[in-house]
């Protein structure tokens, strides 16, 4: 138990949102998006558990963000349903944190690094109430557990990328939510936040929260995450890493340019189906893949080369 | 009140109005929306005043805030059909409404208090002239109490919508799945920009405006890193260049409007360069610390690298700098005073030895 729940878990009363006792973390049937008559996701369907550590991996295109943004309501959707915790994402936002990209925000913005992370309990303040002590508490506690807490007075535009992460996953921390979506945490982040990312990710999951992760480097799937999403602009595969994650999946999500081979002791030779026929034409929605990682490498994340 | 006074006063609480609204279009990004909003309410305005015949009927403030926020409207409509840019559909926006006003003063109105060129540049000297009376009772002019009501306005707004404004503003994203509805807080916003535009155009017209509500913010953004503080400071700048615009203006004999916009550049322009931390000078005085600081250290790695060596005695020389490093003169005994004071670096005449502290720093240096 970390500071921050058990604080309001103690402080708070019964939470305000109610679902069906087994109902899905995430309940998304026939999501379809499209800019234009471009579709960006192409009829999804995906259920998520409760208590579940999920990665969202594809090649770049492939609507990673798209269907975070999608399950978030942030998007207009062409069709398709979304549910989370067994309800319409309007009755249960609060049960939900979004961390967005890095990139997404201008971090010149006259802010202090205490005031993003308050941001988070904005949610459940509602309208026009301020923070007050509670809040600031409850913010100080998220910055200890990623490892910020001296940070807490920093102006924002003094902090490095993974500072700057860090301080994303704290304001999503005091949001005290049940499932967490994540775009990118680990985007070109040093060491210690990767760590300290993921023992954040693990900690959430000991807790039974849900997290979804849109996620690069496939490499630490297996380490780090229990179930996987591999997308495509169509759904390939979901479900449990050691079940879904295999060569023939990932082909499949890559169009046959896999950056890197799963499980590649079970496959037994890794050149075994050099006819397989990708779904998707080589390359289709690969931006810059002028030159294919050869098989074996790691992923194509530039803040790992 | 004088009606010297009464001007400054009017001036002042103008300038605060356009600051504080103009502060969240510079986080924004938006600074030119005050442009396009000042000139597009025209034609509301104008068909409001063929109403009132009155520049400070409240009727005004309703044209204004309507034609504002179809303004911005239309503006996101255009840049959604992803025919033509964001920066385009503003030019093309605001001129399209800007003329029609134009063209409906120059048909209806003429001979009515209501010309282009008070539309466009405004002139607080004779704001002060048409007075609020109730039973008889002069209660100062109306132009004041239209200003005053606005800023008090626009204050009440952004203390009360304080932390959905932050928020819509920095991460629009967060707050929308949060469910704090940014495009309503943008469309508030919009609407009070519309109206402080509209109560701000007897004072220095649509196009000075601009200058008052981005000059200031502007300018504090440079001073400060604190929201709070930039709001302050924004309307703070704003005030001392209206007031210090009138007299300037007096002191002339010249446009008191076209004053006030000047200082505010001028205030801007000192923050530019003179800002403590990210102003011009302090920007180049620190280029020109680091440089000196990266030169201490190399010339520690070269001392190091030479130390104890048989060329020792012609390469860890001063004079050898400017040959080897290609160091100009005065910027190598820069470098060596600077290790000299930090205890770094000995000097005997012009033979340079590395200290026991020089020595840990070189290392550190090439370590890292």
């Amino acid at each position: 138990m970390t500071p921050t729940t058990s604080a309001s878990g103690a402080g708070r009363g019964p939470r305000t949102t109610h679902h069906a006792p087994n109902s899905p973390a995430i309940d998304v049937a026939d999501l379809t998006v499209a800019y234009r008559d471009e579709p960006v996701l192409w009829d999804i369907d995906l259920v998520v558990p409760e208590g579940v550590l999920m990665a969202i991996v594809g090649p770049n295109g492939a609507g990673k963000t798209t269907l975070v943004k999608a399950i978030l309501g942030l998007l207009p959707t062409a069709a398709g349903r979304v549910e989370v915790l067994g309800q319409p994402l309007a009755a249960t936002r609060r049960a939900v944190a979004y961390v967005p990209q890095r990139g997404s925000v201008d971090w010149d913005f006259p802010t202090s690094v205490l005031d993003v992370v308050l941001m988070g309990t904005y949610g459940r303040l509602g309208w026009i109430k301020r923070p007050g002590a509670r809040e600031k508490a409850d913010a100080r506690a998220a910055l200890e557990q990623v490892g910020m807490a001296d940070f807490a007075d920093r102006q924002i535009a003094q902090l490095s990328g993974g500072q700057q992460q860090r301080v994303f996953l704290a304001r999503a921390l005091v949001q005290d939510a049940r499932v967490y979506l994540m775009d990118e945490p680990f985007q070109g982040v040093d060491a210690t936040t990767e760590r300290t990312i993921v023992a954040l990710l693990q900690r959430l999951r000991e807790e039974g929260k849900t997290v979804l992760v849109v996620h690069h480097d496939l490499q630490t799937v297996p380490e780090y995450f229990d179930w996987v999403l591999l997308l495509n602009v169509r759904r390939i595969a979901a479900g449990p890493v050691a079940e879904v994650f295999t060569d023939a999946n990932l082909r499949m999500a890559y169009g046959g340019r896999v950056p890197f081979q799963a499980r590649s002791e079970e496959s037994g030779g890794r050149g075994q189906e050099p006819g397989t026929p990708a779904p998707l034409a080589d390359g289709e929605r690969q931006r810059g893949d002028g030159t294919p990682p050869h098989p074996g490498s790691p992923a194509p994340n530039p803040s790992r080369l | 009140m004088t009606p010297q006074l009464e001007i400054q006063v009017i001036a002042a609480v103008t300038a605060a109005a356009c600051a504080l609204v103009g502060a969240f279009l510079v986080l924004r990004k938006t600074a030119l929306l005050s442009d396009a909003i000042s000139h597009a309410i025209l034609p509301g305005i104008v068909l409001a005043f063929f109403q009132t015949e009155n520049l400070n009927s409240p009727l005004l403030l309703v044209a204004a805030a309507v034609t504002g926020v179809v303004t911005v409207a239309l503006i996101e409509a255009l840049g959604r059909t992803q025919l033509v840019k964001q920066d385009a559909a503003i030019a093309l926006v605001f001129p399209a409404l800007f003329s029609i006003g134009v063209v409906l003063i120059s048909r209806y109105a003429s001979g009515v208090h209501l010309d282009i060129d008070a539309v466009l540049l405004g002139d607080p000297a004779f704001s002060w002239i048409r007075r609020f009376e109730v039973g008889g009772r002069d209660l100062g002019p109306q132009a004041l109490w239209l200003m005053g009501s606005v800023l008090v306005a626009v204050a009440a707004f952004v203390v009360a919508f304080y932390k959905e404004l932050k928020l819509s503003t920095f991460d629009p994203a967060l707050a929308a799945a949060l469910g704090l509805a940014p495009t309503a807080v943008h469309y508030g916003l919009m609407t009070l920009v519309s109206v402080v535009a509209v109560g701000a155009f007897d004072v220095v017209g649509s196009i000075l405006v601009v200058g008052l509500m981005i000059a200031p913010p502007a300018a504090a953004w440079l001073l400060t890193d604190r929201l709070p503080v930039l709001l302050a400071l924004s309307v703070a700048l704003g005030v001392v260049s209206a007031v210090a615009g009138y007299w300037l203006a007096r002191g002339l004999d010249v446009s008191i409007a076209g004053a006030m916009a000047v200082v505010a550049g001028v205030v801007f322009t000192v923050a530019l360069a003179f800002a403590p931390d990210r102003g011009l000078v302090a920007q180049a005085r620190r280029r020109a610390r680091q440089r000196v600081a990266f030169a201490e250290r190399m010339l520690l790695v070269h001392l190091l690298h030479h130390e104890h060596t048989p060329e020792a005695e012609t390469e860890c020389r001063v004079g050898h700098l400017q040959e080897h490093l290609r160091w100009e003169r005065s910027f190598a005994s820069r470098a060596v005073k600077a290790a000299e004071r930090g205890g770094a670096v000995r000097r005997s005449g012009d033979r340079l030895a590395l200290t026991a502290s020089g020595r840990e720093a070189a290392q550190r240096a090439m370590v890292a």
